[in-house]
């Protein structure tokens, strides 16, 4: 039951990153290979805020994903934008140069060792739900990164600032010329989808050990996610996020050697029988 | 004409090259060579960006070294076992990613190497954290004793330029050229008929194969393998080498595998002349960071130069024409 948890906890980590790759995907065509990298960036801004500022858990985790999401525009504008006419593919290498970079510099600076992060005191304990004991703050992590994910959703799908941004993934120049910011929506969005990365980040922090390594790990778990799920719809993201972490929990009940590599097998099945993805149109 | 002087020069300076570097280093820079000029053969000639290669290099590197530890097979066979064994996985992870396009191809490729990594992180024959040590060299035929440094070097070097000139030799066929067809518009090649999915999967098991007898050639010369060369980082470090000599250019790969295994061995002095030119003391560290001095030239490369050295001089000669 524990690891159920667990594995939905990681589960709702999966939905934030693969929904912030699709987000971002959608408007700049661009698979953002930093995105672990933000993570951990969140994290860590997270644990600095604390160690040095003594700024507590609750206001870094609004303060950390705005941080990030600065970086975030900052790249977005300085290097990404002079990449959008070029094959997807030079996005790709670029951002991956960018996660070599932050993460060596955050291996230079802290080692490879993880920094503890205590919870936040008002969630730590466990309840009591009879069958099981809770354990209050994954609990928390899975309510707030579901309402985040939900609210996204609802933001792109129903209000008139998503169908700008809807309109503008499948026609950019069109929209354009209807008088609306194009480049700047890309920028935001990029800033957005970023921010999301390290509020995940934040909510980790206390779970896992603030590791530089934490972000690149994560990261190819989470483009086998996007693989799995298609790319093409913001819900499909947050399902698959959520399923593929708990059946990698699953598996670490029953056969514990395989929970490493079980979101691959997958992939490699869904790719078998549904090439486009679960959830994906073929184009 | 000029190019065959060319090819000539360089193969003279190769013969000759260990006579003033140390053999080691340039057998190094051979087996990277002709790993990245495999994988140019896929991003350069057919477009398709690769990020699993660290699972044909590193993975053949294990079982080559597994035959040759482990069992006590000959040199032939562990060299032949690791590149069955990265043509084998090449298939299987090329069926497998070319049902995808574009971006996604490269997604489960790398998706597909990190379950590798993992899996050879569990297995017991790879020693985990540890890795395959002290790998012996043994003999050619049982003829010539290949723990003489300058002996192996020029069995190296005959292997790697056999493997340069295949590759050579299948871009210029007219298999090469429908897959120039495929990278240029492949629907259109679809459209006269060609079933270019057969072609991709083909290029992809030549260059899995190329780049596992580059991994088995690296542990015979280095005598260790370790989770390094299966890692993604292996990956994106020979997406660099090629990237920094010319994506679909010949020789290019071969000049950015020299130049980036030579900024490896030589960043810790470059760190340390840094620091003692500008006074800040942390440059001092650059040597054990090579992964932020990568990350820049990486950065570098993709904004402002895409060509690559031996694009760029490819360039510049025409232009002088």
């Amino acid at each position: 039951m524990g690891q159920l948890l667990l594995g939905l906890v990681n589960g709702s980590f999966y939905a934030m990153l693969s929904l912030g790759l699709a987000v971002i995907f959608g408007l700049l065509n661009v698979i953002n290979f930093a995105h672990g990298t933000l993570y951990m960036m969140g994290a860590f801004l997270a644990w600095m805020g604390l160690q040095y500022f003594g700024i507590n858990y609750w206001f870094m985790l609004l303060l950390a994903p705005l941080l990030v999401g600065i970086f975030g525009i900052l790249i977005e504008r300085s290097m990404l934008r002079w990449l959008y006419k070029l094959d997807h593919l030079y996005g790709l290498l670029l951002t991956f140069g960018v996660t070599l970079l932050v993460e060596g510099l955050f291996r230079s600076f802290y080692g490879v060792s993880g920094q503890p992060y205590s919870v936040p005191a008002a969630l730590a304990g466990a309840t009591n739900l009879g069958f099981m004991y809770l354990p209050n703050y994954r609990g928390w992590v899975v309510l707030a990164s579901l309402a985040v994910c939900l609210a996204t959703w609802f933001v792109i799908e129903k209000t008139k600032l998503g169908a700008y941004l809807r309109a503008g993934t499948e026609n950019p120049k069109l929209v354009e010329a209807f008088g609306i910011n194009v480049p700047l929506m890309v920028t935001l969005t990029y800033g957005f989808g970023v921010a999301l990365a390290a509020f995940a980040g934040v909510l980790a922090a206390p779970i896992i050990q603030v590791s530089p390594l934490m972000g690149s790990h994560l990261i190819i778990t989470v483009f086998a996610v996007v693989v799995i799920g298609g790319m093409g719809s913001i819900m499909g993201s947050i399902v698959t996020g959520l399923g593929l972490g708990v059946i990698e929990g699953l598996t670490r009940v029953f056969y514990p050697e395989a929970s490493a590599t079980v979101v691959f097998v997958i992939m490699a099945i869904v790719l078998m029988i549904r090439p486009a993805g679960l959830f994906g149109r073929e184009k | 004409m000029n190019k065959r002087i060319g090819y000539g020069v360089a193969l003279a300076l190769a013969i000759a090259a260990p006579f003033v570097a140390y053999p080691v280093f340039l057998m190094k820079v051979l087996c990277f060579a002709l790993f990245a000029c495999a994988f140019n053969l896929l991003i350069g000639f057919t477009g398709l960006l690769s990020f699993g290669h660290a699972a044909f290099f590193g993975g053949a590197g294990y079982l080559c070294g597994y035959v040759l530890q482990t069992l006590g097979m000959p040199f032939e066979i562990g060299i032949l076992a690791g590149t069955g064994f990265a043509a084998a996985v090449g298939l299987v992870m090329g069926l497998l990613a070319i049902r995808r396009q574009g971006i996604y191809f490269t997604m489960i490729t790398l998706a597909l190497a990190q379950m590798l990594y993992f899996v050879f992180l569990q297995a017991p024959f790879t020693h985990g954290e540890d890795g395959l040590q002290g790998v012996r060299r043994g003999t050619l035929l049982g003829m010539v004793d290949l723990h003489n440094d300058l002996a192996l070097y020029y069995v190296v070097l005959a292997i790697c330029v056999g493997g340069f000139a295949l590759i050579m030799r299948t871009i210029h066929s007219p298999f090469g050229q429908v897959l120039k067809a495929v990278k240029e518009n492949e629907p259109r090649a679809v459209s006269l008929g060609y079933d270019t999915d057969r072609y991709k999967l083909l290029a992809f098991v030549l260059s899995a194969a190329l780049s596992g007898l580059a991994g088995a050639l690296k542990v015979e010369v280095l005598g260790f393998e370790t989770l390094t060369d299966v890692h993604w980082a292996m990956s994106g470090l020979v997406v660099l080498m090629t990237l920094v000599g010319g994506l679909g250019t010949l020789s290019g790969p071969i000049v950015g595998a020299l130049l980036i295994v030579s900024l490896e061995n030589k960043l810790g002095e470059l760190g340390r002349w840094l620091a003692h030119a500008s006074g800040v003391d942390w440059f001092n560290q650059l040597g054990q960071s090579v992964t932020i001095a990568t990350g820049f030239i990486f950065i570098v490369c993709v904004l402002a130069f895409r060509r690559g050295i031996v694009g760029e001089m490819v360039v510049l000669a025409k232009r002088r024409k």
